[in-house]
Order: structure tokens, then C-alpha cells, then sequence
């Protein structure tokens, strides 16, 4: 025990366990650990037959790191910035660098007015934005919602109905927003047919 | 082609979206034929990750064949049956010249903390990912494996990162033969670090989780002792007493950053994005262990400040050891612990979908429905 100089004895001997458990210790010797020691320097290991990769062509002014000398020579090319998050994006990018709190709380708030500008427009497509089936929500009853859940201690029974709110929330004040200002149209049309 | 695309936090749907082209002479386009959802695809759909775009196809974990290459791809062509490790990665870097893969700095110019990760951000690079029927695959040369004959499809899926992040975690443990191994979590990736834990010699494994069928899933699969933590009202000093009060040699912490058992911890990390992770099993995984013991960290946490207790593994010795898995270094040995039967990933797979069916999937695992551990897609190319 911790109070007096020998390690508590195991109840199992290794020998005992080499029996019980398929390939025990076969990597017990650190030299058959592909990650040790943790750097190896093999430059032609990887494959690689460039000493710095060909460069991959900028199609739009990638945002980058100001912690990065240049653009890197490769880069995914998924969702270019766009509108107000996209200027939210740039800005993060060009004045913070990764050390700075601002830098990535900024990038996070971005993400959340992408997220409203997407619904928003999504309403003016053929294919609006539906919470039931984008979420998964019917799975709850395809797949033993509740019987996953009821007699189980699990931690996160706790939280979970945040997770609708979180949801949930920014429909029900999108829908008050949209009976608001329908109503306030109705009242107009009224009003001027009334005249 | 049919691609899984976010539309904010808890909404993905699957939308029409142009086939990737070739926009490197060293890259190749892949038709996935098997991808996976991965533990930590969940802190982006969570909304958790900085800069997750709308319109991003998320999918670190996949398979497939080559459909095209570039001009200067020298070790693949059209119709190859290729494994894709879930780093994007040069080769020829400072950091990939010596095995650090993970960290490579010539693939992604958003952040120079992280290297190049599929379907994980523009943080991580920008590049779309494999749920979907086609991804653009760059260094075509240096990513890739054709996968053997031998191998399962549902097995190399998992090695592409799941089994050789866990292996990989064991390994950052510098486990010696008798040593007391705690994991937390028995996601996919804990089951997989504790049961490369016996294979390095370990004398006694312990998985700690609060989902009882994960927990089952660890003592059968991975032979460990197990605990529910939400059956105690502290689980460091049931660790502590279990082990005559020395703590573990070794703790690998499997959860990441939405980590459960602190409620405040959890609210500000993952609903309010107020830290770049719930350190809870971390911070269990530094009280647990023993003074001058080593804390190994394979759960994914974000790049903001996260609430962990430094001063304890200061006070303790502690060896803190870290990083995101270079999966490729790990594949020769795990090929032929997969081969000669040591390991056998796909015994995790729990749920097979289509891809048009991707919105349940996800559901269903964030919400741990259904005995869940490990989905798989199957797009409709496939």
C-alpha cells in the first residue's frame, strides 16, 4: 500500500493472465511499439518523393493562422467564408492568433450566425430546414428511447433535456417572430381597408 | 452525389452535392464504401468545435475505393481498395519526418496547433469528409493502404482510427509488465486502449463509464474489472480504495470534452461552449493515479481554455502524455495483431445505416439509445 515501501501484490500472476487473455504482453517490449520513442527520424518512411509539397492553387483568399509564415501548400476547400460570418471568420483569422481567447470565441459566435443565416434561408428554398428529421428526434421511438433511459444510472439523464431546449428554443422565437409579423401585416391590410 | 451535411448543432441532413475534384496533382477521389461515426464527430455536431461551417460533410472514419488520381500519385490507381487514416497529412514536414503524423504543418493553414483531420472543421483544415459517396483524398501517395485481402471491411474501418487511437493511448501510458491501468470511458476507443493495455503487460485494467452496456461491453471484449460511476458518490476514492490507496500506474483518459459526473463541468463545455472541454475525466484521471504515475489523454478537446487541475499533477509527479493518434506508425503492428487474431475491431460494431439515414444515426449515438457503441454508414455507392 501507498504507506509502506512494496506495490499492493496483483491478483493475478502474468503468467495467469497470458493464459486467460488472447495476446497478453505480446507488446511488452517497448521495441515493438510502433509510437516509441514518440519521434523517429525516417524522412523517407511516409512516401513521400517531394522535399516540400507542390502547391495547391488559391481559388479565394484562404483564410489562414497569422501564426502560419504562409498558406500551407495544401488546404481544404469545404464552405468558403460567406455574409456576416464569413466577415466574422476573416476578422478572427487576420487579427487573433490561435493563443489569443478572442480568436476562437469569435470563430464559435461566427458558427452560431452562419447557423441562423442558413435556417433563414432555407425558408426560401424548396428544401426549408425541418428540426424533426434533420435532428433524428423520431429515433426516440424506433430505437428504445425510453427503455434506454428508465431504471438506468446514467449521468446524463440530467442535462439531456437541455439538449431540446438548445434546439427547441430558436424555433419557438422564430415562430413568434413570424406571428408577430404577420399579425402586424393583417393589422395594416385591415386598417387600410377600413379607409 | 449524396453527402451528409450539417445545418447547425444537433441538425445534419443528407444533401445533393458535386462530386470532389482533383485539386492537387497528389490527390486522389475516393468512393467511400464504409465510413463510421466517430465519438468525437459528436463535439461538432454538438456545435463545439470553433469554425464548423454549414454545409460541412463530417466523416474522419472510412473506407473505399479509387476512383481517380492526380498527375503525380505514383502508389495508387482507379479501382484500389484503400484504408484512409483520419490525419491529412504531407509526409515531408519537420514533424511528418519524424513519425508525427498527426502533427503534420503543411495541411492546414487554419491553425498550426493541429495538423489536417477529415470532416473536422475548417479548425482542422477545411476538408470535407468521408460520410458521404465520394472524398477528396490529398497526398494519395503518403495517406492511403490498400487494404489485404484478408481484412474485413468493418475491421479496417476501425483501424482507420478507433482501434489505433486507443492503441496508441495505451502506448502513451509506457505501460510495464504488472501495471494497474485505468481507462475512463468504454467508448469505442477505451475499449480499444484497455484491452492494447493486457497486450503491453498490463496486471489489472480498470474501465470506469456510467452506461451499463458499455461497461458489459468492456469486461466481456476487453476482459476489465469495471465501474458505474454514477453508483458512486465519488469515484476517486473508490479508485483509491480499490487499489489499497495507491492509485493507478497509469490513467488513460477515452472520454474528451463532453465528459459526464460534474454537471457544471458538462453545461459549460458542451451547451455553453463556454470551455473547449468537460475536463471531468480528466481531472478523475490525475486524482486517480498514483504520484509520479502517467495521465494519457486520447479524448478530443477543443483549442479554448478547459477547467482541468493542474496544480494536483504538478503536486503528484505526474507524467502527462498526449496527442492525436498518427494512425498510419500504428498500422503495420496492428495488421498483425488484427491477423493473428489479438485484436478484433469490428466485435464493437453495434449499428449499421444507410447513409440517407444519417440524422437517426447520430441521434441515436449522442443519445447512447439502443445499446449503441459503434455505428457504422454504408452509402448508397457503396
Amino acid at each position: 500500500m501507498a504507506y509502506t515501501a512494496e506495490k499492493p501484490p496483483l491478483t493475478e500472476s502474468s503468467d495467469d493472465l497470458r493464459a486467460r487473455i488472447p495476446g497478453w504482453g505480446v507488446d511488452l517490449d517497448p521495441a515493438d511499439r510502433p509510437s516509441v520513442p514518440r519521434e523517429r527520424f525516417d524522412p523517407a518512411l511516409s512516401g513521400a518523393h517531394w522535399d516540400f509539397p507542390e502547391r495547391q492553387p488559391e481559388k479565394w483568399p484562404r483564410e489562414r493562422s497569422i501564426e502560419h509564415k504562409f498558406l500551407t501548400p495544401v488546404f481544404g476547400t469545404s464552405c468558403p467564408p460567406r455574409g456576416v460570418s464569413g466577415m466574422m471568420r476573416k476578422y478572427a483569422y487576420k487579427r487573433f492568433s490561435e493563443g489569443r481567447a478572442a480568436h476562437w470565441l469569435i470563430l464559435i459566435a461566427a458558427d452560431r450566425v452562419d447557423a441562423l443565416g442558413s435556417h433563414l434561408r432555407s425558408f426560401l428554398t424548396s428544401r426549408p430546414d425541418n428540426p424533426i428529421t434533420e435532428t433524428g428526434l423520431l429515433s426516440e421511438f424506433s430505437h428504445r428511447g425510453m427503455s434506454s433511459r428508465v431504471g438506468k444510472k446514467r449521468a446524463d439523464l440530467v442535462h439531456q433535456p437541455l439538449d431540446a431546449i438548445i434546439v427547441g428554443v430558436p424555433w419557438v422565437l422564430a415562430g413568434r417572430v413570424a406571428y408577430g409579423g404577420v399579425k402586424g401585416v393583417v393589422k395594416v391590410v385591415g386598417r387600410s381597408r377600413r379607409r | 452525389m449524396r453527402a451528409m451535411v450539417y445545418r447547425g448543432a444537433y441538425k445534419i441532413r443528407v444533401e445533393e452535392k458535386d462530386i470532389p475534384p482533383i485539386e492537387h496533382p497528389n490527390d486522389a477521389i475516393v468512393r467511400v464504401t464504409l465510413a463510421a461515426i466517430c465519438g468525437s464527430d459528436l463535439h461538432l455536431y454538438h456545435g463545439m468545435m470553433p469554425d464548423t461551417r454549414i454545409g460541412m460533410t463530417f466523416g474522419h472514419e472510412f473506407i473505399g475505393v479509387v476512383e481517380k488520381v492526380g498527375s503525380s500519385v505514383q502508389n495508387l490507381k482507379p479501382g484500389d481498395r484503400v484504408m484512409v487514416p483520419f490525419n491529412v497529412f504531407c509526409g515531408s514536414c519537420y514533424f511528418c519526418a519524424r513519425g508525427l503524423y498527426s502533427n503534420c504543418h503543411n495541411v492546414n493553414p487554419n491553425a498550426t496547433a493541429v495538423g489536417g483531420i477529415y470532416g473536422y472543421s475548417h479548425t482542422c483544415g477545411g476538408y470535407d469528409g468521408g460520410q458521404s459517396e465520394f472524398v477528396r483524398v490529398p497526398f494519395a501517395d503518403v495517406g492511403p493502404s490498400l487494404i489485404p485481402e484478408w481484412m474485413d471491411d468493418e475491421d479496417a474501418v476501425l483501424l482507420t482510427d478507433a482501434l489505433a487511437t486507443g492503441y496508441f493511448g495505451a502506448q502513451l501510458g509506457d505501460i510495464v509488465e504488472g501495471d494497474v491501468v485505468v481507462v475512463f470511458g468504454a467508448g469505442p476507443v477505451g475499449l480499444f486502449a484497455a484491452k492494447s493495455a493486457w497486450l503491453m503487460g498490463a496486471g489489472r485494467v480498470i474501465v470506469i463509464d456510467h452506461l451499463e452496456y458499455r461497461l458489459e461491453k468492456a469486461r466481456t471484449f476487453a476482459h476489465a474489472e469495471t465501474y458505474n460511476f454514477a453508483e458512486y458518490d465519488d469515484i476517486v476514492v473508490h479508485m483509491k480504495r480499490i487499489t489499497d490507496h495507491l492509485g493507478t500506474d497509469v490513467a488513460i483518459d477515452a472520454v474528451g470534452a463532453e465528459a459526464d459526473g460534474n454537471f457544471l463541468q458538462h453545461v459549460a463545455a458542451a451547451k455553453l461552449k463556454l470551455q473547449g472541454g468537460s475536463p471531468v475525466a480528466l481531472n478523475w484521471a490525475i486524482d486517480s493515479v498514483r504520484k509520479g504515475g502517467t495521465v494519457s489523454v486520447i479524448g478530443a478537446y477543443g483549442p479554448i481554455f478547459s477547467a482541468v487541475k493542474f496544480g494536483d499533477a504538478l503536486n503528484k509527479g505526474l507524467t502527462l502524455r498526449m496527442n492525436q493518434c498518427p494512425v498510419k506508425r500504428q498500422w503495420p503492428r496492428l495488421f498483425e495483431h488484427v491477423r493473428n487474431g489479438h485484436l478484433k475491431p469490428s466485435d464493437i460494431v453495434t449499428h449499421r445505416f444507410p447513409l440517407e439515414d444519417i440524422a437517426e444515426a447520430y441521434y441515436i449515438f449522442s443519445a447512447k439509445l439502443d445499446g449503441c457503441i459503434k455505428p457504422l454508414i454504408v452509402p448508397n455507392a457503396a
